[in-house]
């Protein structure tokens, strides 16, 4: 189906507040995301911003938005009923295979498109280890909405043990790795965690799919800002999510990212969550 | 297998289709993964001394029949361009077209003089964008003096560098701005920038959609408008044309050069057909030479007149 270039206003029908930073919002609108596709979500006067889509029954989708600047804080502030515009679905999405043993490791907000794969995950018949990682217990998403999948072993851990195992994703992701045969692992996060899943599923010669977020302007694969070092490929239309494989040869992945005027930003040391 | 390539301004392109500025082209290696998608030359996004803000998004979004933009040449200035343009100069087998942008007309010459240390194949000189009208007033392209001044001016510091000048199609002197422009020393022009601006207002919003409010407008359908433009540069001057604007097939090339441009700028069709239009385009011109029994491209330039 082909993609709204033009942003559509939507209203807001519903709001739903996943803890202290995180809420999601819910359109009634048959937009048909696949799951890891994005939206441009567009605040009039404001600003233009790519975000997945964390839910979509092809009736109703949901955005799921982690408040970390003016524009998501602008975006706090609305009510149901509001309208805001949308343009998309964009990008290619998670690719899922029938009766495959796979492992999402969601990290923060990263869990948002990972949850959106869970239905056709089910529809495939695929069996789930979803590794939910958060810095404290109050950041945890969608645990509850995870548990009533069935077929899916949810393994919780937070940074300070608040809730679950205290440790990293990434700690949990190497045990099941050693425990079970699995077949692809799909992860969503913050990219140094990311690059860190990276090199385990190198390590233990398991295929990923990792779901990149870059600063883009058109989202259809033009304007060239979310470009990536030296393959030239574009996040917004070759991506967002990256087989492993390609990422390997990716410049970019775990080390820098680009503003608006094309510069070049370093990841800082910010810590696994 | 007929013969391609064009000779413009003494360098040698694959082909006559070259990325017009301002799609793709923030970095290096996307203007390479441009070449390898089968264009035969590409211009850089326009380069600046210091970096400059864009407009905050949308800065563009496309219809079946249009396209608009307002990015407003963001960039982050000569340091990005040493860092990432020289060394895909040095690297390419292709040319690399290095647009460069100002505020004023010593903005110009100062970029100008400081790009000589990424080796620019060809300059050119982007005095006709539409989206930054409001910072910097009317774009210099539609005022025959200040385009020839600012030729002249550049011209001076760009030494055996061959200049283009991108103009404006939002004028109603075209042939004498052009041959003004000639005249002051350009050594080719590019015919040119964006139609507009435009406004496209969401009614369910009740506001402009585009966060600058107005955008330049291109795309398929001003296509017959844009040809008209570089028909009657042609007729004006004897230095060669690089023709842009509504673009799509290889067939909208080959017209486009029998309307005499010499290289063909493909920019919003990427948009259209995907950044693999180069490719699916030149074979486009290549099976149009072999019906046709053209030998060498060359030979359509200007055909039509």
């Amino acid at each position: 189906m082909k993609s709204i270039d033009k942003p559509k206003v939507l209203q807001i029908k519903d709001i739903r507040n996943e803890n202290e930073f995180i809420k999601t919002f819910v359109f009634e609108y048959p937009l048909n995301s696949k799951p890891g596709q994005f939206v441009m979500l567009w605040l009039p006067e404001m600003d233009e911003k790519p975000f997945s889509t964390s839910y979509d029954d092809g009736k109703e989708f949901w955005i799921t938005v982690f408040k970390v600047g003016k524009f998501t804080e602008k975006l706090f502030d609305l009510k149901v009923g509001d309208q805001v515009g949308i343009r998309g679905p964009y990008g290619n999405g998670f690719k899922l295979k029938v009766n495959q043993h796979l492992v999402m490791v969601g990290g923060g907000c990263g869990s948002a498109p990972l949850f959106s794969t869970l239905r056709e995950a089910k529809e495939k018949n695929c069996k789930v280890d979803f590794v939910l990682g958060a810095r404290t217990s109050d950041l945890l998403l969608f645990q509850k909405r995870i548990k009533d999948f069935d077929n899916i072993d949810l393994h919780v851990c937070t940074d300070d043990g608040s809730e679950g195992e205290k440790g990293f994703t990434t700690d949990v992701l190497k045990r099941i790795l050693d425990e079970k045969i699995v077949d692809m692992i799909l992860s969503c996060g913050p990219e140094v965690m990311m690059k860190k899943v990276s090199e385990i599923a190198f390590e233990k010669s398991v295929k990923a799919q990792l779901s990149l977020e870059r600063y883009m302007k058109c989202g259809f694969g033009i304007c060239g800002n979310c470009t990536l070092d030296p393959t030239g490929l574009r996040v917004c239309k070759d991506g967002p999510i990256f087989d492993n494989e390609i990422l390997k040869n990716v410049a970019d992945f775990g080390a820098y990212h680009r503003d608006s005027e094309g510069k070049k930003e370093w990841f800082g040391a910010c810590k696994v969550r | 297998m007929s013969d391609l390539s064009i000779n413009f301004c003494g360098v040698k392109f694959r082909n006559p289709l070259v990325l017009a500025s301002g799609i793709l082209g923030v970095t290096a290696s996307s203007l390479k993964n441009v070449i390898r998608n089968g264009a035969g030359g590409v211009t850089t996004k326009s380069i600046w001394l210091n970096p400059h803000k864009g407009h905050p998004n949308p800065t563009m979004f496309g219809t079946e029949h249009y396209f608009i933009n307002a990015v407003g040449l963001p960039d982050a200035g000569i340091e990005k361009a040493i860092d990432e343009i020289k060394p895909l100069i040095e690297s390419s087998e292709d040319p690399i077209i290095v647009s460069i942008a100002g505020g004023n007309k010593q903005d110009f010459v100062d970029i100008a003089e400081k790009i000589h240390v990424v080796n620019p194949q060809i300059l050119e000189l982007n005095i006709s964008c539409p989206n930054v009208e409001d910072q910097f007033g009317r774009p210099f392209a539609c005022v025959t003096v200040d385009a020839g001044e600012l030729v002249k001016r550049v011209k001076e510091v760009s030494k055996n560098v061959p200049l283009v000048v991108k103009l404006s199609p939002n004028v109603n002197n075209i042939a004498e701005i052009a041959l003004e422009c000639e005249k002051q020393g350009a050594d080719g022009i590019n015919m040119g920038n964006t139609f507009g601006p435009g406004l496209v207002i969401d009614i369910d919003i009740r506001k402009p959609v585009l966060h600058n409010k107005v955008g330049g407008v291109s795309g398929p359908g001003l296509k017959p408008l844009y040809v008209k433009k570089v028909w009657d540069v042609y007729s004006a001057v004897k230095i060669p044309i690089i023709g842009t604007g509504g673009i799509l097939t290889g067939e909208d090339a080959i017209e486009m050069m029998m309307a005499g441009a010499s290289l063909v700028g493909v920019g919003t069709a990427v948009y259209y057909r995907d950044i693999d239009v180069f490719s699916k385009m030149v074979k486009e011109i290549s099976d149009w030479c072999e019906r046709s029994g053209v030998e060498n491209l060359e030979e359509i330039v200007g055909a039509a007149h």
